[in-house]
């Protein structure tokens, strides 16, 4: 066992973990943000999809210890306040989910989408969530969510 | 995934030291590929070193007539470089093609080449730039480095430092995707440069990267689609999987060939 | 208080539930955690069929964190039953399937990739993990029965000793002889082969189980990934022998998806809840992906063949089809209904057609179970239908618009010749809207306009209807079903007036907790944010049967309103004795009871307070409290229809295809929110997509092992891969439930597939293509049409 910390959305935690343990377990067990989710397990869904260092990663394919020190946030940590973040938002102005598991990790990507791509049209966006699977909204609405949240943080 | 030991080493001298002391040891870069490795119980260190987070490793440099990148740069970074899309466009192309954006924010040129997927990109741009890789050993030429699949010509306790691509004329990297896995199925990298013309192709081949020569001497010649439209390789020696046969495979060679050739201008 | 006229039936009100999905806080069963809670792995046969010799688990009980170990032997010395099909399907003979046992663990024979061997309970995931890795199986491998075409034959693998020649049935629909005069006449006939592609149904929420046992009361406790917790308790109880059915609790929480694969009752939540008893402690257990992969029921994975008979008008005389249904190794909880009465009741489509014979020889081969997935049965009818209706008016010269026209069904109630009474619809309107929408005057400039860019476009058609809102419980009790298939409500109108209605309708993403309450503020007066939908727990909610076949608005919502007449009622009777009136002169309007002809009036939340304060009721009229619970059995299925229409793009060089525009016009009869069907139509349309173009799960000819074991191999669509899609509506309402209401879940996974292979046919000018059609199969299918231009 060896303990690890970091910043999890704006607050220092550690845990004492197996080495073995993945970002996404130390998250959901060990600080109980349940959030970030799993749904397979060659990181290929997305739906673990968490803020590293500013970045978006899938928090199934990086050991808790690669991120000792580091800032992490997750679906949790993105409304400030007590007022939703605008993608947040947007998902629910436009119906961009259904079952809601694949949500938190769709926000995430999108999230870091923006602050990459400030100016997106549709066929980038399409492109950009080529790592998160939803298998509920035929991304219909996840598309529109995503370029309303990115007209309206312009 | 098994119980291993997890070390951070703080320089690459150090991740030297714990490897020869490791009895079966593995580097951890990014992780994109050996973490689902471990998870799915397909791998069995004793020790997993992980040098993703040295900044020694973490540098895209451009000197002269080549860019320096160094092993440890996430592939989102050779993306975005500004000295990348300026002297090597296609280079940038192909790394902001990797995986997903996920997966280039922690994926990093050295594990790529490295672990040597026979559909990973890279190693097509290795292999078609005359790339030079340098270890903690020594200097080594694409050409000598890529040994078939998942077969590179590192031995134990060497690690990947820097990659050197020399600036081409003209380069472009064309891909067609897995359709499930979205790693290539096939990848056709055409450049021109002081090295001459290569024709590197990844995702198709049994045992990896590899050249086309017969495209390459005709782009030599005369360095046009038309040039390449006509030549296809073998499909003896090509993957052949439900996603494709061997024959589509290199049908496609053909096709990613004379687009890439296009592309590059 | 909010604008009640935004929030009511016909709005699109966003969802309640989605604050706590985009916030991190919902609760899917594996972020629940019990105290002092164990960690199950599942050892699964790595043979498609081998007899078990013997199992050593004494290494495995000594390693780290091992709590116990259970086998086959375990679950049958206890007693238990296996798991069981709630449908009896009959053969052409007049006896019943043969079904072979379905042990929770497998005895003394594995019989697919996947197949339970033991249940491994530790201190951890990685622990059972490791444990099960330790445990020594002495398999006998026998030889595979895999593929579908010769599992009948002599010679074949056996599944199971009970069905001889792997056939679990041969059933029959319409009239043969009938069928056969048909195509005696028939000026044309026209024939067709179609594979219906295996799925895997990836919903994104694995599936999941925590099994718990009070030993003071004596009280089993499941939370699980359930379309249908009370079918769940009432198989483990009544059939697999678990526990008595009141004193096990089943909770479906937050359910990440289903579309299907969550109706079935699994080894693995049988398990779990079974030997938390024995160990003491709760068990957990969350499938990997590769275990969703390995061991969820798969869907569709049909052979058939199809004749259609035409007069010398293009009018159709008759069908005749023989089909070949998968059913895996396993029989699962309903499967024996997909491929009979889900699938040979809907090849009549939308036509006239006045003669149908169908047969299907239900198979067993040594893969995954085959059960109900999105559409069920339907989606294997509208694609055959529309395949070959497409195909015949191509080779009959008749444009594919005008030969559905020359074969609709006009006049209802309809009767077709396999057992469905069709009720209501307006298939020439749904057709032209979509033809208006899609621009099907334009198509043949864009054609022009792609084939100078050298792309080869096509369009494609599917008018399409299905039976949906099951089912009179009546008619599917005479077809073989062992449960009813009504559904029940509860209006429970709290003292302050605020409303609770439980439902055992199950909601895994519909937005019933939207939905609903917008038809009971639409009823009361009352905002929706003062009415919860309480569902997924059988110690809260009355038996339900769950949420599945596109039934929760039709019936779901019907037993609602059937509540809702009552508490109004009731309430009623309490306005008129407080207002001193008789209750034929109360009106009950936007929130207010009303003396009618007066000025005398009571606010909702008054009479709901008197309702509990009860002063001075008359004992004998009016008890106090005020809460209804109603069971609504409807009286047919719904008939959705409508009409897709696919335009695609095809790089003749790759094979790789762009949908350049997918129209969907569909009838639903009344709508609650538009904005969830258009989802519901959206996700769909996208798992049409995939099973046309993408998805196949692929088995090993020869070992049975799983090719398409994880998203790596198994093509599930993403983002890139579908276009937005433009919708339509038209509308003619269901006359047999309260509502008006028709289903809305399955139609785009029903509609899509036939209406994108039939672009992908006419962009290539071939006949056919198998699904999923891949590049690589498309580029092969332009390489062999093309033998006469390379000879040139």
């Amino acid at each position: 066992m060896t303990v690890v910390s970091m910043t999890v959305n704006g607050k220092s935690v550690s845990a004492d973990v197996e080495a073995r343990t993945l970002l996404v377990h130390y998250i959901r067990e060990a600080l109980g943000l349940t959030g970030t989710h799993v749904g397979c397990d060659t990181s290929q869904c997305g739906a673990c999809v968490v803020h590293v260092n500013g970045r978006a990663v899938k928090s199934c394919a990086m050991l808790a210890g690669q991120a000792e020190g580091a800032e992490v946030v997750t679906v949790e940590g993105l409304a400030k306040d007590g007022e939703l973040h605008p993608v947040q938002k947007a998902f629910r102005e436009h119906h961009g989910l259904q079952c809601g598991f694949c949500t938190p990790g769709m926000i995430m990507t999108a999230v870091d989408l923006i602050r990459r791509k400030p100016q997106l049209d549709e066929q980038t966006v399409r492109e950009e969530l080529e790592g998160n699977i939803c298998r509920c909204t035929g991304y219909h609405n996840i598309v529109k969510a995503i370029l309303a949240a990115s007209e309206e943080m312009r | 995934m098994y119980q291993f030991n997890y070390v951070r080493p703080k320089s690459l001298a150090d991740a030297e030291a714990l490897l020869a002391k490791a009895d079966d040891p593995k580097l951890l870069a990014g992780g994109q590929t050996l973490i689902p490795t471990l998870k799915q119980r397909l791998a069995m260190p004793s020790d997993v070193i992980d040098i993703g987070s040295l900044k020694e490793l973490a540098f895209i440099k451009a000197e002269g007539e080549a860019i320096m990148i160094g092993a440890g740069t996430k592939h989102f970074d050779v993306a975005n470089s500004a000295d990348v899309k300026k002297h090597i466009p296609a280079l940038a192309a192909l790394a902001g093609m990797i995986g997903d954006p996920a997966v280039r924010h922690m994926g990093t040129i050295g594990g790529s080449i490295a672990n040597n997927d026979p559909a990973a990109d890279y190693p097509a741009a290795c292999l078609a730039l005359d790339a030079k890789i340098h270890t903690t050993k020594r200097l080594i030429a694409a050409d000598e480095y890529f040994k078939g699949m998942f077969e590179t010509a590192l031995t134990d306790g060497e690690i990947i430092k820097e990659v050197t691509f020399p600036h081409p004329e003209k380069a472009a990297y064309m891909k067609f995707p897995n359709p499930a896995s979205r790693y290539a199925m096939v990848g056709v990298f055409v450049s021109k440069g002081p090295w001459g013309v290569r024709v590197a192709v990844t995702g198709a081949g049994q045992n990896g990267v590899f050249r086309v020569k017969e495209m390459e001497n005709a782009l030599a010649k005369s360095w046009s689609p038309e040039a390449v439209a006509s030549i296809t390789v073998p499909a003896d020696g090509l993957l052949s999987d439900l996603h494709g046969s061997a024959e589509y495979r290199a049908h496609l060679v053909t096709v990613m060939a004379k687009r890439a050739v296009a592309a590059a201008g | 208080m909010s604008d009640l006229s935004e929030q009511g039936v016909g709005k699109p009100v966003r969802r309640k539930e989605d604050f706590r999905f985009i916030t991190g806080n919902g609760h899917y069963t594996d972020d629940i955690s019990r105290p002092h809670q164990t960690h199950g792995y599942f050892l699964r046969s790595p043979h498609a069929h081998a007899k078990i010799r013997k199992i050593d688990t004494r290494a495995a009980l000594a390693a780290p964190g091992v709590i116990a170990i259970f086998t086959g032997k375990d679950i049958a010395a206890d007693k238990l039953g296996g798991l069981i099909c709630g449908w009896t399907v009959h053969s052409k003979d007049g006896s019943a399937m043969k079904v072979g046992p379905h042990p929770v663990l497998a005895l003394d024979t594995v019989r697919y990739v996947g197949d339970h061997v033991a249940l491994v309970v530790a201190e951890t995931h990685e622990e059972a993990k490791s444990a099960a890795e330790l445990i020594e199986v002495d398999y006998e491998e026998l030889p595979a029965c895999v593929s579908l075409a010769d599992c009948e034959k002599p010679g074949a693998p056996q599944v199971h000793p009970e069905a001889p020649r792997n056939t679990c049935f041969e059933w029959e629909l319409g009239n043969k002889a009938e069928t056969e005069a048909a195509f005696a006449k028939a000026a044309k006939v026209v024939k067709l082969d179609l594979v219906n592609n295996r799925l895997i149904p990836n919903a994104m929420e694995p599936r999941a189980a925590i099994g718990e046992y009070d030993k003071g009361t004596g009280g089993y406790t499941l939370h699980t990934t359930s379309q249908n917790p009370h079918v769940a308790r009432l198989v483990l109880s009544a059939f697999v022998g678990v526990a008595p059915e009141h004193k096990l609790r089943v909770i479906a929480p937050d359910v990440g998806g289903g579309f299907g694969s969550k109706i079935f009752i699994y080894a693995e939540e049988t398990a779990c809840v079974w030997a938390a008893a024995k160990v003491g402690r709760p068990i957990k257990w969350t499938a990997e992906r590769s275990e969703s992969f390995m061991s969820d029921a798969h869907g569709r994975d049909h052979l058939s063949h199809a004749e259609l008979a035409l007069d010398a008008n293009s009018k159709i005389l008759g069908l005749r089809v023989k089909t070949i249904a998968n059913l895996g190794a396993y029989l699962s909880t309903f499967s024996a209904a997909v491929p009979t009465y889900l699938y040979g009741t809907l090849l009549s489509g939308q036509y006239d057609i006045p003669a149908i014979y169908v047969e299907v020889d239900g198979v067993y081969t040594h893969t995954a179970p085959v059960d109900a997935y999105r559409g069920a049965g339907r989606p294997e009818a509208t694609f055959l239908i529309e395949r070959i209706v497409e195909t015949a008016a191509r080779e009959t010269g008749l444009d594919p618009a005008e030969f559905r026209r020359r074969n609709f069904v006009r006049a209802f109630p309809h009767q077709t010749p396999v057992i469905m009474n069709y009720d209501a619809g307006n298939y020439d309107a749904s057709l032209d809207k979509a033809m208006e929408i899609a621009d099907v005057k334009g198509f043949a400039a864009r054609k022009a306009e792609a084939a100078r860019r050298g792309k080869l476009r096509g369009l494609g058609y599917s008018t399409y209807i299905e039976a949906c809102g099951i089912a009179p419980s009546a008619a599917v009790g005479s077809l073989g079903a062992g449960v009813g298939l009504w559904e029940s409500a509860e209006v429970r109108v709290n003292p302050t007036g605020n409303v609770e209605v439980l439902t055992g309708s199950h909601s895994h993403g519909q937005g019933h907790e939207t939905t609903f309450a917008q038809l009971v503020s639409s009823r009361l007066g009352i905002p929706i944010d003062q009415i919860e939908i309480v569902h997924g727990d059988t110690d809260k909610v009355q038996f339900g049967m769950g949420t599945y076949g596109s039934r929760s608005g039709a019936v779901g919502m019907s037993a609602i309103v059937k509540a809702l007449d009552k508490v109004e009622a009731k309430a009623k009777k309490i306005a008129a004795h407080l207002m001193e009136a008789a209750v034929e002169d109360i009106v009950f309007q936007e929130g207010r009871f009303t003396v009618q002809g007066t000025d005398k009036s009571l606010a909702w939340a008054e009479v709901s307070l008197a309702a509990y304060t009860a002063h001075g009721f008359p004992s004998n009229e009016i008890e106090p409290g005020l809460k209804e619970g109603a069971f609504y059995d409807p009286t047919n299925f719904t008939f959705p229809a409508g009409c897709h229409i696919c335009e695609v793009e095809i790089d003749p060089e790759t094979g790789v295809l762009e949908i350049a525009n997918f129209v969907a016009v569909d009838d639903f009869g009344t709508i609650i929110n538009p904005m969830i069907v258009e989802g519901q139509v959206h996700g769909g349309i996208a798992q049409g997509v995939g099973q046309a173009l993408l998805e196949l799960g692929v088995y090993d000819g020869e070992s049975g092992q799983l090719v398409t074991g994880s998203f790596m191999d198994y093509c599930m669509p993403r983002a890139d891969n579908v276009p937005s899609f433009r919708l339509g509506f038209t509308k003619t309402e269901c006359p047999s439930n309260p509502l008006g209401m028709k289903g809305c879940g399955e139609a785009g996974a029903i509609a899509s597939p036939p209406a994108i292979i039939n672009a992908i046919t006419d962009a290539l000018g071939i006949r056919d293509i198998e699904m999923p059609a891949t590049p690589a199969r498309i580029w092969k299918a332009i390489q062999s049409s093309r033998p006469r231009a390379a000879a040139e």
